[in-house]
């Protein structure tokens, strides 16, 4: 089962596509277009399409999604947390 | 992919895919005398809307245009009009007049609700009785103008629904059919990726003027900033962050080999095949009303989280990719494509998906929207009222 999708093979989050994606839960990765899959390990609860950290993010860090900039870390995101509005925000507006 | 449809060839020898006679108040006061019209005759449609009264300069002009251009659309084979005031009733009747179609209009000043229902209603029977008869005909997929634009949007719909109306775009662009996508502020964050895909420099140029524009607008209204609209609370339930991942997930849309043939203002109609940026809101309603009003016959709607938005003339086919959304809401979803997300299929054959949904909705297939009765008709207002 595909866990979760990724645009890009440089993106920093990827998007969780199933329900129930529990804390501990083994994640299966695609990457669309290259039609490989990663593995990683889920530390938080993730509902379906929100966004999974693929790595360890610092405040200030940007976030990488179809391989270009979506916004700033505002708070220290850890590989397999819950990446959301709590720990990213936009640099518009 | 197939190469015809069946449409209705209209007066100007543009084709609709819907016969509608439709009943087009100029004004929010005649909306009583429209749906009373309506009511009278069977297989007359009523769009009521709210404005239309002591709107001035750019924001009238726009008005006209909406209402003008849903009149003029192939899609509707006849017009009543009916306005408070005669002259600018005449202004709409003879906008629409000019594509040769059926129209009339009816002032209710000096005769009052219940004389211009009674006239206006003997029209619209002769052109309800009229617009039966008409056949549909083999028509060139070229002749066919598709719309696009989303709403409810999550992270499914730039990675499933989204990409999967960018793979039919590009099949359509190469069979030489008219495009549009807009919603201008759901660019931010991508307008940057648009300049490669611009057919010109002066495109790019007229592009960045209306994006400019848009932020402008936005800068001089906001508050702290966007957050409870763009991304919208829906967007975030669904996972989306940031407006810049959203208007990601909103470029996909027009695929990977479409080129940007031109820009136009809200309800401006293309002059040329291929594909159109329209400087438009990126509120569901108000951006399919202007689609219908550039003259488009055909909507493609992908959702993440589950938008139940229709027209009353233009068809609107619902794509989602969410998993969840199809199962809870599966009345309102035409196409699914959670199966990319799974592997189960290709974006090809998701692309492949939407246009035989296409073909089948252009060739009189009800979408799930009209099904249901979603005729959201919404006028993009630029200001207040003098």
């Amino acid at each position: 089962m595909i866990h979760c999708v990724l645009h890009d093979p440089m993106d920093s989050v990827a998007v969780v596509v199933v329900e129930n994606v529990k804390a501990g839960t083994k994640l299966t990765g695609l990457i669309l277009d290259e039609n490989r899959t990663i593995e990683l390990a889920c530390v938080q609860d993730i509902p379906i399409g929100h966004k999974v950290a693929l790595r360890d993010m610092a405040a200030g860090d940007t976030v990488i999604k179809y391989g270009v900039d979506i916004g700033k870390v505002v708070q220290p995101i850890r590989k397999g947390e819950h990446a959301h509005v709590h720990n990213i925000k936009t640099k518009r507006w | 992919m197939q190469k015809t449809f069946l449409g209705y060839r209209r007066e100007n020898g543009r084709v609709g895919v819907r016969n509608h006679v439709i009943v087009l108040p100029v004004d929010d006061l005649s909306n009583a005398a429209a749906e009373a019209v309506a009511n009278n005759i069977k297989g007359a449609l009523a769009i009521p809307h709210p404005y239309g009264r002591l709107q001035f300069g750019a924001d009238l002009d726009l008005h006209f245009r909406t209402l003008i251009g849903t009149g003029s659309n192939p899609n509707v084979a006849a017009v009543v009009v009916i306005g408070i005031e005669d002259q600018w009733t005449k202004q709409v009747v003879d906008g629409i007049a000019a594509t040769g179609k059926p129209v009339a209009g009816f002032g209710i000043e000096l005769h009052g609700d219940h004389d211009t229902i009674m006239r206006a209603s003997k029209a619209a029977r002769e052109f309800v009785q009229w617009a039966s008869e008409k056949q549909r005909e083999t028509c060139k997929l070229a002749e066919l103008w598709v719309s696009t634009k989303c709403g409810e949007s999550d992270t499914t719909s730039g990675c499933g629904a989204n990409p999967t109306v960018g793979n039919a775009f590009d099949k359509l662009y190469g069979a030489g059919c008219t495009l549009v996508f807009g919603e201008t502020s759901e660019i931010t964050g991508g307008e940057a990726l648009l300049e490669s895909r611009c057919r010109t420099p002066e495109v790019w140029q007229r592009f960045m003027f209306m994006f400019d524009r848009y932020q402008d607008m936005i800068n001089r209204h906001k508050t702290s900033d966007l957050s409870d609209s763009q991304p919208t609370k829906g967007n975030i339930a669904g996972g989306l962050t940031t407006i810049e991942e959203k208007a990601l997930g909103n470029i996909q849309k027009i695929g990977r080999r479409c080129v940007i043939d031109g820009v136009i203002d809200k309800a401006e109609v293309p002059t040329g095949p291929g594909l159109w940026f329209m400087d438009s809101s990126s509120a569901a309603a108000e951006m399919v009303t202007l689609c219908a009003a550039s003259g488009y016959v055909v909507h493609f709607f992908p959702t993440g989280q589950g938008n139940v938005i229709g027209n009353p003339i233009l068809p609107v086919i619902k794509i989602c990719a969410n998993p969840r959304t199809v199962r809870t809401m599966s009345e309102h979803i035409d196409v699914d494509t959670s199966g990319l997300l799974q592997r189960e299929i290709t974006m090809d054959q998701a692309g492949d998906r939407l246009l035989d949904m296409m073909f089948r909705t252009a060739n009189g297939r009800l979408t799930a929207a009209e099904a249901l009765g979603h005729r959201e008709f919404v006028l993009t207002r630029l200001y207040e009222s003098a």
